[in-house]
This record gives C-alpha cells, structure tokens and sequence, in this order.
C-alpha cells in the first residue's frame, strides 16, 4: 500500500502541474503569437455561437486573401460580454466580439472598446444603426443589424390593420376574443415592450443633444410621462385589464398560437414560432394609444474591436471591409431573419413581407440608450410600471419613479 | 483525488472480505517495491514527468516576463523533488500532492477574493492605469469635420514609417510622425494611388500587419499648425485627419481637455478627476484599503432594508434547515420499517427532487406558481387566485416550500444512513426494559442520529443562509419593496441583496461584492464555530 500511495501522489503532483502552472502559461502563449509573427498574425473574433456559421465564409475570405488568419469562437450571448471585460485588460482577450449596441456605455466606461473607423462607408448603413454605433460623438460599432419589436397580426382573426390602440381592441373583440392584445409583462414589468406607449404620449427617457442621449436631461417626469401612467393604469388590472403582469413572454406566445389574442407586441425572434404554429403571421406597426407615433427601441447588434488588441489594423480592415459588405450582411440575416444593418442588404432583405413590416416599424424606432445611466432606469423602471398595472396610484408611483432614477443616477 | 478516497473506503470494510483486485495489484506493486528498482524507476518516470512539465512552464513563462509565477513554479517543483527523493519525511510525501491542491483551487481563491475586496474593481477601474490612459487617448480622437478620406500606403525608411498620401485631387505627399506632409515627386502610381516613391521601401500588408503597434500610434502633422490635426490610418490604406481633445502630462499625472481647459489630474482615487469631483471615465485599479468594507457597513440605502433581509435570512436559512431535517427524518423512519413493502421503489422515487438541477426545479416552480396561469391555482385549485409569488408574506412560503421539495431528499439520505448504522439490540435492550416506542426514539435514537448528523445540519445552514439559486430563480428576490431605494424584495436574502447592490445595471462591483462576501463568510464561519462547540457534547452520549 505505502508504494502505491506513493505512486498516486507522485501522479497527483504531475496533473497539479499540468493543470494548474501550465494552464497559467497556455493562454498567454496562444496570445503571444497574435502580431508576432513576420507575415500575418491571427484575429480571434468572438460571435454569438448561432451565427458562427455566418461569419465563416467572410473570415475564410479575408484569410485567403489577406494572408491574416481569423479564428472565429463561439461563445454563449449569455456571458459573451461579461467575459469581454474582464478578459480584454489581462491580455486574453479576443480582437473583435460580436456584441450589441447598449453594451457601448459599459464597454467605454472599462475602457476594453477601441473606436472604429468606418470612413465613407458611414454612409452606406441606416441612420439608426450609424446613430446606435457612436457614443459620446465617437463610432465605436461596425453594425450588422437591427432589431425592434412590433405587432404580430393573425391576419385570419383581423384581416385590416388597427389604426390606433382602442381600434385594436375594438377590431379583436369584433372577432370574438375576449382579450385580444398579448404582451409579455411579468411580476417586475418589462418597460422595453411598454415603450412604443410611452413615447406616444412625448416622454422618452432621456432628452438628446447633439452627442446622443443626454444624461444630465431626464424626461421620464416629464407631464407626457404622467399622461402615458394614467393610460397605463386605466388599462390595467382595475381597468380595461389590456396589461396583465402574470404575462410573460411564454404565456403571451401560448395565447397568440392558441388563437385566443389576435395582436402580439413582440419582436422578430418569435416570427418563427408563429409561423410554425400555422397561424398566418402580418406585420404592423404598433398601434399608438394617441395620435402621434409609437416608437419602440431599436436594438443595433455589431462588432466591437478590442482596445487591448496587437492587431488593430487587421481588425478595422476586416471589419469595414469584409463584414460590412452586402453579402455578408445577407448571411448574418439569414442566421438571425433581422433586418441588416447595411441599407442595400437591408433593402434585399426587405423583399420579405415580414421583414419589411419590421422595417417599416424600425423606421420610426429609436436606439435603446447605451449611456450608463439607463442601468439605474431599469432598475426601477418595470416595478414601477407594474405596480400601476396592478392598481397603484398611477400619478404618486411615476413621480416616485422619476425621482428615484434622478437620484440614482445624481448619485453615480 | 477521488481515486485515492475510493481506495480509503474500499479499504476500510476490505479487512474481513477477500481483497478487491486492485488490493492484489497494490500489494503485489507494495511486495516489489520492498528491496526491488521497479518502483523506482517508476518514481523517477512520474518525478521525471513533472520535471518536464514545469521546465515547460518555466521556458513560456519566462518568454511572458510572468517572473512571479514563474519563481513559485521553481520554488514548488524543488520542493516536491525534495521531499520525493529524501529517504524520510514520510508524511510529507502522504500531504503534499493534497496542500498543493489545496493552496490551488481554496487557499488562492479564497486569498484573492480578500484582495479583490481591498481593491476598487469594478466597472470603470477595469484595468492597469496605462490601458486607461491609452483608452482615453483613443476616445479622445475626432475626426476633423468635413475632411476627405486620404489614400495611404505606409513606407519605411531605416526603420522609421511614414505614410504616402494621395489626397481626393490625386497631390502626393509624404510625412513622418516628425516631418509634417509635405509634397514629393515621382512617386509611383497605381490607379490613382501612390504606392512607392524612391528612397522608401513600401509595405507589404503581411508587414503593415507586423508591425500594428507602430502604426496605430502612427500620427502624421498635416502642417505645424497642430491644430489642422494628424493624419491616422487605422486599417493601413486609408488615412482620415484627426484632432485630440485631451493631452497627457505623464510627469504631472495630468490629463487636460483641450476644448474647455479643464485639468482632470490623478489624486490618487484610481481616475482623473477635475477640481468640480467630475471623473474621467475609465479609470483604473488601484489599493482601496478598507473603503470596500466601510461603504458595506456604511451605506445609508441599506440602513432599511439591511434589518429585514438579514432577519429573513435567518429565518429562511434556520426554517429550511429544520423543515427539511424533519420531513427527511419522518420519510427515513417511514421507508426504514421492515413492514413496509416495496420500499427500494419509493426510496427511489424520494431521491428523484435531488437528482434534478436546482436551478431548473426553481424555474418550474415558479411557472406553476403563475397567479393566473399557473398550473396549482388553475389546476389544483381549481381557478382560485393565491398570490403565491407577488405577495410579501405567501411569497416567503412558497420560496420555503420549494426550498423543502428541493432539500427533504438530502436530509432522507443522511438520516436513512445514520438510522441503519445504529445498532438493533440498543433498541432491543430499551423495548426490554419497557420503554415506549416514542421514548426510545427520543432519549435514544435521535441523540444517537444527531451525533454523526448534527455537523451535517450546520452545513445545511450554511449553504441555505447562502442559497442563491432558490431565490434568484424562484423570485428573484420578489415581490419588489417598492419603499426601497435599491431595488431589493421582501424573499431576498442576504447574499441575493448584495448581488443587486453590487451588480445593479450596468456597474459590476467587484470590489464591494467582495468585502460583502467576505462580511458574510465572517457571520456564517461564527455560527458555525458556535455550533459545532456546542455539538461536542452530543459526542459525550457515545
């Protein structure tokens, strides 16, 4: 027995050492050779494991004839951007990352995000995309993508689109549906489907100035703010019961394949289930509780370029002239059916009747706000909104509501 | 490790049976060893082995400039050379491979997390102070309004870049980071672009590659007026003029806005700050001391909420705990009797909660306990309308329940075990002496149970005052305290509320998380020492 004991801890010293000294050093081989290589060096990009197969054929391209191998790495969306900062300032980051465009604030603030170049070719992508890529004046995002929600019709319940939010009401229960509008909620809210409303009655969240989205000029208060809760409350739990907060976004798909609700506010991500489940999908824009339009938040998905990257060169070159061609543009799209960010590739996408309802929407969308103080919005933005869903007095809760964002963000 | 643990356990009841084949093995490899080379030229292979890895380690290591790590690594394989080859220091050869492993995966674990807690990591100090300094420079650039994009091939001389430029009217110039741009002659062209000129050598895109660093730092005067700007190519055939709206003083530690003056300097609080407290953001991480642990304690937005989540949480971790102990006690007991039939099956089915992921049960929990949808009220209850999830008090019930469904099937193992191990004849022995079945399970089984269960039970309260799964996945802390000035629910716990304090939005603070996580460790570690004190004199029955 002593030998053999022996023996195993002789093994277990040989797999400490593997493990762990060699696992501290491994990594940063790998990295080292990135730029110290005479010809070529190698690009890590880090995509969104679904849209690997996207990316490839560009990456291929750009190797054969840039000589610049590109290492394409699928990672979880989950953790993709997490791992991003805190990986980019060890020096064991990726060159590139697929990301979206709210992440920017974040990214800034750790300074891990370098600015990108895009050169005339600003002016071949959609202004929201272009306008959701710069923060604080400077491009930081070769865009491929945009995405907002809008409402899923079943065209054989309400063959015509509503004009306004009572006439979609009104247009369901013509048809016999007893709770003919779905949009997912939840016990904490879900302000980012809310926000077509809300900026029908004139209250966006933050005012712009001519670098973006102004931090210092809060709007939610505003009285547009206060109109838009008592809307919300009359339509709530002790109102016309249009917002449920036991909703959420499986239940919602569940009534809209079951044919018990006619209008779906949801984004492009759930065509797919609709569709499937045989119902015949139409696109509208969202149909807005006043005259004036709702605007829901446009997301812009894109590549970001590592601040901490040997190859910055290859990087920009790649990115502005490999991923932002039509072509690949067009893979992307058809990896994810949302709308391309690059107007020629979008107008080709736009051929199909669904996206050009997206489209359609997205003109009149606006970025999500990527500056940091959007994360003290959210935090009590969708409590709030529940809250007078559930009855709470609509006025004293969006009040409080203002004021506790104002003094969360003051006192960042 | 786990080998050496299995050949323990095999060992121990091995003393009465016939050994298992591996015991042959190891007795015949003990039978050589005594006086034989075998073994020792297998020492020497494995001793060998590590050797090679840690030289490996050493020569990339050293190509790192990781001189730290790299001196532990020496340190730790001489050490182990030591110790293996010397003819005494018996234990030590038994404890080594296992404190290596410990100061691995627990002691430096644990250490960093201390270290974290005295640092400001966290969004906006993310990296080293230059990376900050290079990051804000790279922001800082703009673009010249309304300026062309420029041609450019880049060119050497001698080891100095410079960049070849055709400007939108087909001019040439050339410049270095010295030499503003200034017009040149027979330069080479192709397609309108200039791509060589004499007494420069062009590079080749391989080369540009190579040589990133120096070109992204690459910044050609467009005259020796600075504020005409520089131009910069950042893909290596295009160039664009820039301006730089911050200026770096490395010797003052200074950065200067040049487009309102202000001077945000370094005082020393991981950023730049101008004289009004503004910060340019990122900055970097530095030493806080105890800053981390002050703002835990001190911070006025948790004054309130502080009171009830920790109550709560001693409530939820003490109920739990006891819930479970009992339900899986009463269950052992039941599934222990001989009277009972097919009792392997129902075992079988008592383990099923146990079996499947935490994380995932909490899920459907909280799907079927849905207000309007949800599978207990449609169903079960035929349609009535519990708040099962949204209100304060039944929310702190459900989350209990769950914790019970997910918990009893350990607690049924570990009382199912210490049960079986207590021997029949003590049992025998108080029936003959004419104790009640009640009293012989109160004054002598459960006294003997608690003594191999009762440390068990203070693991259990540890985990559960720390069971962040159940609650982020059930409730999420919910429903919302909406009085509250951080966004903290009447279910959370204490380690549920740091998360939210600590990660709220978009600012990950590692740092503070740290010094609560710590704070934390501090108040467990305590109850568990007072706990475990006071189980000593439950050994004393034995």
């Amino acid at each position: 027995m002593r030998v053999n004991k022996k023996l195993f801890a002789a093994g277990a010293v040989a797999v400490v050492a593997t493990l762990g000294l060699a696992s501290c050093a491994s990594g940063d081989a790998d990295n080292g050779e990135n730029g110290g290589s005479a010809e070529g060096g190698t690009l890590t990009v880090w995509v969104d494991a679904e849209r690997v197969d996207a990316v490839q054929p560009a990456a291929d391209a750009y190797s054969e004839e840039k000589g610049v191998e590109v290492e394409i790495v699928g990672k979880d969306v989950a953790t993709i951007k997490d791992d991003f900062i805190q990986q980019v300032p060890t020096g064991e980051g990726p060159d590139i990352t697929m990301g979206a465009h709210d992440w920017l604030g974040e990214l800034s603030t750790n300074g891990v995000v370098a600015p990108l170049e895009l050169g005339d070719s600003a002016g071949d992508y959609l202004d929201v995309a272009i306008n959701a890529a710069t923060y604080e004046g400077t491009v930081y995002m070769l865009p491929y993508a945009v995405e907002n929600i809008a409402i899923l019709r079943n065209a054989d319940l309400v063959p015509e689109a509503a004009t306004s939010f009572d006439d979609m009401i009104a247009k369901g229960q013509a048809a016999g549906l007893d709770k003919p509008f779905v949009v997912e909620q939840g016990a904490e809210g879900n302000p980012y489907h809310l926000y077509p409303f809300q900026t029908a009655f004139g209250a966006p969240v933050f005012g712009t100035n001519d670098e973006g989205y102004d931090p210092t000029d809060l709007q939610l208060g505003n009285e547009g703010g206060i109109e838009f809760a008592n809307w919300l409350g009359s339509q709530g739990k002790n109102g016309a019961g249009n917002f449920n907060t036991d909703i959420d976004g499986d239940i919602a798909k569940q009534a809209f394949l079951d044919g018990t609700a006619a209008f779906w506010l949801t984004g492009p991500w759930n065509v797919g289930a609709a569709v499937d489940g045989g119902i015949n999908v139409a696109i509208d824009t969202i149909p807005s509780p006043t005259g004036e339009p709702a605007s829901p938040f446009a997301g812009v998905k894109g590549f970001f370029v590592s601040s901490e990257s040997d190859n910055k060169v290859a990087a920009n070159d790649f990115l502005v002239n490999y991923i932002g061609t039509e072509e690949v543009q067009l893979d992307l799209f058809e990896a994810g059916n949302i709308l391309p960010a690059l107007s020629s590739a979008a107008e080709t996408a736009s051929s199909d009747p669904i996206i050009e309802g997206f489209a359609a929407v997205g003109a009149e969308a606006v970025p999500m706000p990527a500056i940091p103080a959007m994360g003290s919005v959210w935090q009590y933005w969708g409590i709030a909104e529940a809250s007078i869903i559930n009855g709470e007095d609509p006025v004293a809760t969006w009040e409080k509501l203002a004021a506790d964002v104002q003094a969360a963000i003051d006192a960042k | 490790m786990s080998s050496m643990i299995d050949e323990d356990v095999a060992a121990d009841p091995g003393a009465d049976r016939k050994p298992t084949k591996r015991q042959r093995q190891a007795a015949k490899i003990a039978d050589a060893a005594s006086g034989s080379m075998k073994a020792f030229v297998v020492k020497l292979v494995l001793m060998g082995l590590v050797d090679a890895i840690a030289l490996y380690a050493v020569f990339i290591l050293a190509l790192q400039r990781e001189w730290i790590v790299l001196g532990v690594i020496v340190a730790v394989t001489v050490f182990v050379n030591w110790i293996y080859f010397s003819r005494r220091r018996l234990p030590a050869k038994y404890l080594t491979p296992g404190i290596i492993f410990l100061s691995l995966f627990q002691v430096f674990v644990l250490l960093y997390t201390g270290y974290v807690a005295f640092t400001n990591y966290g969004t906006g100090h993310n990296g080293s102070k230059e990376q900050a300094v290079s990051s804000l420079m790279a922001a800082s650039l703009e673009r010249v309004p309304d300026s062309p994009t420029y041609q450019v091939t880049v060119v050497d001389q001698l080891g100095t870049l410079g960049l070849l430029v055709t400007d939108p009217d087909g001019d040439v110039q050339l410049g270095t980071m010295e030499q503003p741009l200034a017009e040149v002659d027979g330069a080479e062209i192709e397609n309108g672009k200039a791509v060589a000129v004499d007494g420069w050598t062009t590079l080749s895109f391989g080369e540009v590659i190579s040589r990133t660093d120096e070109i992204t730092e690459l910044a050609i005067p467009a005259s020796d007026d600075p504020n005409d700007g520089a131009l910069r190519t950042p893909d290596g055939s295009n160039g664009y003029l820039y301006t730089s709206n911050l200026e770096y003083d490395e010797a003052a530690g200074t950065m200067t806005d040049l487009s309102t003056g202000t001077v945000y300097t370094d005082i020393g609080t991981g950023a730049f700050v101008a004289e009004d407290g503004q910060e340019l953001r990122p900055g970097w991480q530095i030493v806080v001391g105890f800053d981390n642990f002050i703002r835990a304690v001190t911070d006025p937005r948790l004054a309130g909420p502080l009171v009830y989540v920790t109550l709560w949480t001693f409530a939820f971790a003490l109920i739990s705990v006891a819930s479970t102990f009992f339900l899986g006690l009463f269950l052992a007991i039941t599934f222990n009797d001989l009277r009972m039939r097919g009792r392997k099956a129902y075992r079988i089915a008592m383990i099923l909660p146990y079996a499947i992921p935490s994380f995932l049960s909490a899920l459907v929990w909280a799907g079927m306990m849905n207000q309007s949808f949800g599978f207990i009220n449609q169903v079960l209850l035929g349609g009535a309308s519990v708040p099962w999830l949204t209100d304060p008090f039944v929310a702190k019930i459900s989350v209990l329940i769950v914790n019970l469904w997910l918990g009893f099937p350990y607690m049924f193992l570990v009382c199912l075990g210490a049960l079986q191990s207590i021997p029949d004849d003590v049992q025998e022995a108080a029936t003959v002496d004419g104790a009640s079945s009640w009293n012989v399970f109160r004054l002598i089984k459960l006294p003997l149970l608690l003594v191999s269960v009762a440390p068990l039970l203070i693991a259990s309260f540890a985990f559960n005052f720390n069971n962040f799964n159940v609650i982020y996945m059930l409730t999420n802390g919910g429903p919302r305290d909406t009085g509250a000035p951080i966004p903290v629910g009447f279910t959370d716990i204490l380690i549920s509320m740091v998360y939210k304090v600590a990660f709220t939005g978009q600012t990950r603070d590692y740092g503070l998380a740290s010094a609560y996580s710590i704070i934390i460790f501090i108040v467990v570690a305590v109850i568990s020492i007072i706990a475990f004190r006071r189980t000593k004199s439950l050994e004393e029955i034995n």
